[in-house]
């Protein structure tokens, strides 16, 4: 056991550990429990940095033993995991943060952040994990993990979302667990591994493996809420905002979307997929949730649930762009999972700050709220701007890489969609600016909370200003070593050479 | 050295069951307590012996069968003493906090409680038709008695209908077993299997197969058979009622089991193989609907077992004409459903007699608001049922797993609709407890709380079923220890 065994492990057991300890505290231990929780998201992120600088340096970590006859419990450290690892270990700091603000004087609070950190370290699993068996444990953990956070609040209204979320994805892991199963009886035990395994294909297992590549994406589908399969996630809207922002930003909806990615490029890979034809299929169906998601959210009178159509919208971006065959789409799509995570971050916490220091849910509501909470008003513009694709954001980073991939394979209806979606987003979002910033108050807020000096608690405040303020500078150091871009370009080249 | 072990794991739970039926409730229960602990390490005493020299053989006192007593260890014997004594130990601890010494009546809870151990290692250990059977009628006397201990009507007409049901099982077997014995002039199991070849295609030893199968599934609770199941495992003291799910019906499945395994290959057909696969199938699927659409919290557990119970006679199906590896694979999904399925139903079975202690109801709506109150016996709850619900990374996922190469590997696709729905209906049920239990405005402020280790053996049972997917290997290679085929005089 080398140190080199053990990170990932440890990367893993930090918020294990934070949720046995969370739960084992007494419910009033609120200062405890806060530094267990930041205590151990800073030693996560720790722990991930080392992984990064290794595997920059062309170090490998790995952590296996043998769970059942034949089959690996496997935890790998590469480019790609690093890539989700990164992200949600930055942003469990900063939800963190931003819910011990928020959940101030509500009750449950030991229950909340021990699954809270469960659902981390799920998301964590997820990213570490080396073969599909094991990212499914760790995908079927996530689900459990969330669903006491939907329900947190114990209305009617989170119940009924707390069941349909179940229903969808207990279905969805019950098709992947199929998918998996048949998988693993055709040719066995597969670890990720760039390139895919199945370039060089019999012709008698390519019915099957078709069959089974549908139902993969089905089944991952569900959590990335590619249309039809996005019912859930409108309604898991009522969670607490910090549970919303976690979902949208890096647990639910990117498991799924990271899962596609890794069948995709490190199961089939790149090549053996588009020659048996199935990323055809692929890309017009997240073409079709990107219209749909942006279409649906220009109707949407609450905030949150216009959030959260814009996200099945924007996921569906990174499944777009790794099926466009070439390795510049692919950097679209995956450097879009680490932009979508900020951007949608950053909105749900200005979210939040609205509901929680205004009572302002519905968008009519907002009018004038700028001036009343500049802070919160600014990352939420810019967050919107960024989801537009305005230069020099990250968003548009990733809208650029895609619409040049695009061209560079001839799949030029790809450019038409994602100038469509632009324009659907400019149209739901400019309106909420237009409302913040320009419309004066009409009436009083609905229910208004002082915290001093400061437009809102300063637990609330700081989370969307420091990513607001991380969408700019990812969009201006782009090229720069370590930026997302930069990154998502090393693991590009890893998914084509082989 | 491992006859002396084998005959400690025999003959001591009868003594004990003598020495607590002459003393208090009070005195008993240190009896037992002490017992549980001796228990215990004979059984992992037999572990080690067997681990290093390897399975036994033996007749006692040189006698053969049936006036002798034929045993044998094995690894799957093993395992199955061992998760006795952990499953049993866990509920004789928790008995004797939970019941109460002031009711006269529970004292009786030990002996009858020592008997049943008795006969279920037993059950384990022996090797012949007939010893097996007397093993078998011990368990279901010994477990008639415990569900009668509720004192109150209803629990007394659960324990008739339950005797009715046991008796009724017992007859067809010990039918079954006079019939073979005519044919052969033997009850060992493993001189039955040697002389088959010769007598096979006949069909009254199938008939003798098909009567002590149905039997035996009647007293497991097969689907249709299990109408008698749920009343008995409802109204039972929680302890009881987690011994009689996690160990009783097993023991007349692991008979089953054996049977099918040893003569299947020359009795067995395809359509029979099939038929009761197809039984415990429905049962899964409508034990789990009964389940979802009960009121009382324990009477959903009870329809849980039927459930689960279903789950094992796959077995059958995908033992029968398939491969070696995939009957390979089959034998060690169903060994860690029924060890999996043992752990969780037994804590989930505790945690439900703290949850109703504590809310003072036995009805699933009376749960609202207990997540504050009562979190660490919920959250044991909740765990034994993410093992139900067959998801990762417990052993009921584990088992799932197996069970799905296994059914792939044999072209049986259908079984996957059972696995895979089974599953879902299973989260049904378990998530209408939870969400219950989320629901934040109750009307009760009133919660009684239990005592602290109350609490914890439920949490303890709940943990193991959930790390044995995560250690599933090395369980499953203790069912592989090798036989030695030693013994005699």
């Amino acid at each position: 056991m080398t140190a080199n065994t053990l990170i990932p492990l440890f990367a893993l057991l930090t918020s294990l550990l934070a949720s046995v300890i969370i739960f084992a505290l007494p419910e009033k231990g609120h200062r405890l429990r806060t530094s267990v929780n930041l205590a151990a998201a800073g030693l996560k992120l720790i722990l991930v940095g080392v992984m990064v600088w290794g595997i920059f340096h062309g170090q490998s970590f790995e952590f296996a033993f043998t769970m059942l006859p034949g089959v690996q419990f496997v935890l790998r450290a590469d480019a790609l995991s690093m890539l989700f690892a990164g992200l949600s270990a930055v942003l469990w700091l900063l939800t963190t943060i931003y819910a011990v603000g928020y959940l101030e004087d509500s009750p449950n609070r030991s229950r909340f952040f021990g699954f809270f950190s469960l659902c981390v370290a799920s998301t964590m699993g997820i990213a570490l994990a080396g073969n599909l068996f094991t990212f499914f444990l760790f995908y079927e953990m996530l689900t459990l993990s969330t669903y006491p956070l939907v329900v947190h609040r114990g209305t009617r209204q989170a119940l009924r979302a707390g069941r349909n979320y179940i229903i969808y994805t207990l279905t969805g892991g019950a098709v992947l667990l199929l998918a998996i199963a048949w998988l693993h009886g055709l040719v066995g035990d597969l670890p990720f591994r760039p390139g895919g395994h199945f370039s060089g294909l019999e012709p008698e297992l390519q019915g099957p493996l078709t069959l089974v590549f549908v139902l993969l994406i089905a089944g991952l589908g569900v959590k990335a809420a590619l249309v039809p399969l996005h019912g859930w996630l409108p309604q898991a809207m009522v969670a607490p905002a910090p549970v919303s922002a976690l979902l949208h930003a890096v647990a639910v909806v990117k498991a799924g979307a990271f899962g596609i990615v890794r069948v995709v490029c490190e199961i089939y890979g790149l090549e053996a997929a588009s020659q048996m034809g199935l990323l055809t299929g692929l890309a017009v169906v997240s073409a079709i949730t990107i219209i749909y998601g942006s279409t649906r959210a220009l109707y949407q009178l609450d905030l949150k649930r216009r959030l959260a159509f814009s996200t099945i919208s924007q996921v569906s971006y990174i499944i777009l762009g790794v099926s466009l065959f070439g390795p510049v789409g692919v950097a679209g799509g995956l450097v879009h999972l680490v932009h979508q995570g900020i951007m949608k971050i950053t909105l749900f916490f200005c979210a939040g700050n609205y509901a929680e220091t205004l009572g302002v849910h519905r968008i009519d509501e907002l009018d004038g709220a700028g001036r009343r909470m500049p802070g919160t008003s600014v990352a939420f513009t810019l967050g919107a701007f960024g989801m537009i694709g305005a230069p020099p954001l990250a968003g548009f980073v990733t809208k650029w890489t895609m619409g040049t991939g695009a061209l560079a394979v001839g799949m030029d209806w790809v450019v038409a969609v994602l100038v469509v979606s632009s324009l659907l987003n400019a149209a739901y979002f400019l309106p909420i600016l237009h409302r913040i910033w320009f419309a004066g108050q009409q009436q009083a807020w609905p229910h208004e909370r002082r915290w001093g000096r400061l437009e809102t608690s300063a637990w609330l405040l700081w989370p969307p200003l420091i990513t607001a303020a991380a969408l700019i500078v990812i969009g201006l150091i782009a090229s720069m070593p370590f930026s997302p871009l930069s990154w998502v370009n090393l693991i590009v080249e890893q998914e084509v050479m082989q | 050295m491992i006859l002396g072990l084998m005959a400690g794991l025999l003959f001591t739970p009868l003594a004990w069951a003598v020495l607590t039926l002459l003393s208090g409730f009070e005195r008993s229960r240190l009896i037992s307590w002490l017992g549980i602990l001796a228990q215990s390490l004979v059984s992992f005493a037999l572990w080690v012996t067997v681990a290093s020299e390897g399975g036994f053989h033996y007749q006692l006192g040189g006698w053969p069968a049936p006036l002798g007593i034929e045993l044998r260890v094995d690894g799957l014997a093993l395992t199955f003493v061992m998760l006795t004594a952990v499953v049993g130990g866990a509920c004789g601890w928790h008995a004797g906090i939970y019941l109460d010494p002031e009711k006269t009546w529970h004292r009786y809870f030990w002996p009858l409680f020592w008997f049943l151990w008795a006969g279920l290692n037993g059950v384990w250990l022996g090797a012949d038709l007939f010893n097996l059977y007397v093993a078998l009628e011990l368990i279901s006397l010994s477990a008639v008695g415990l569900v009668a201990l509720g004192g109150q009507a209803d629990a007394l007409r659960a324990a008739i209908r339950y005797l009715m049901a046991a008796l009724l099982g017992s007859l067809a077997y010990l039918l079954g077993v006079a019939l073979v014995y005519g044919q052969f002039g033997s009850l060992s199991l493993a001189g039955i299997s040697a002389l088959l070849p010769a007598g096979s295609g006949q069909a009254g030893l199938v008939f003798a197969l098909v009567l002590m199968v149905a039997g035996l599934a009647l007293k497991t609770a097969l689907f249709p058979l299990h109408g008698w199941l749920p009343p008995a495992h409802g109204i039972a003291k929680a302890p009881v009622s987690a011994l009689l799910s996690a160990l009783v019906v097993k023991a007349s499945f692991y008979i089953a089991a054996r049977l099918w395994l040893e003569f299947g290959e020359h009795l067995g057909s395809y359509g029979l193989a099939q038929l009761v696969g197809a039984l415990g199938g429905v049962g899964v699927l409508w034990g789990s609907w009964l389940a979802f659409r009960q009121s009382r919290l324990k009477q959903v557990v009870a329809y849980s077992s039927v459930a689960q119970i279903g789950y094992l006679f796959l077995l059958f199906p995908l033992s029968w004409g398939v491969s070696e590896a995939v009957a390979l694979q089959a034998q060690q999904g169903i060994t860690l459903q029924v060890i999996s399925h043992a752990l969780a139903k037994a804590a989930m079975f505790l945690a439900a007699g703290n949850l109703i202690m504590s809310v003072g109801s036995n009805r699933v709506d009376a749960l609202a608001g207990v997540s504050r109150f009562l979190p660490f016996s919920l959250f044991s709850f909740g765990l034994a049922g993410v093992s139900l619900m067959g998801l990762p990374p417990t052993g009921g996922f584990a088992a799932k797993w197996l069970l799905l190469q296994a059914s792939l590997g044999s072209g049986q696709w259908w079984w996957l609709i059972v696995l895979l729905g089974g599953g879902l209906l299973s989260a049904a049920y378990v998530f209408r407890v939870y969400r219950a239990s989320f629901i934040e405005n109750s009307d009760t402020d009133q919660f009684f709380h239990p005592s602290r280790s109350l609490e914890v053996i439920p949490m303890i049972l709940a943990l193991l079923s959930l790390g044995l997917g995560l250690v599933a290997e090395p369980v499953l290679s203790v069912m592989t220890l090798p036989f030695s085929k030693g013994g005699g005089g």
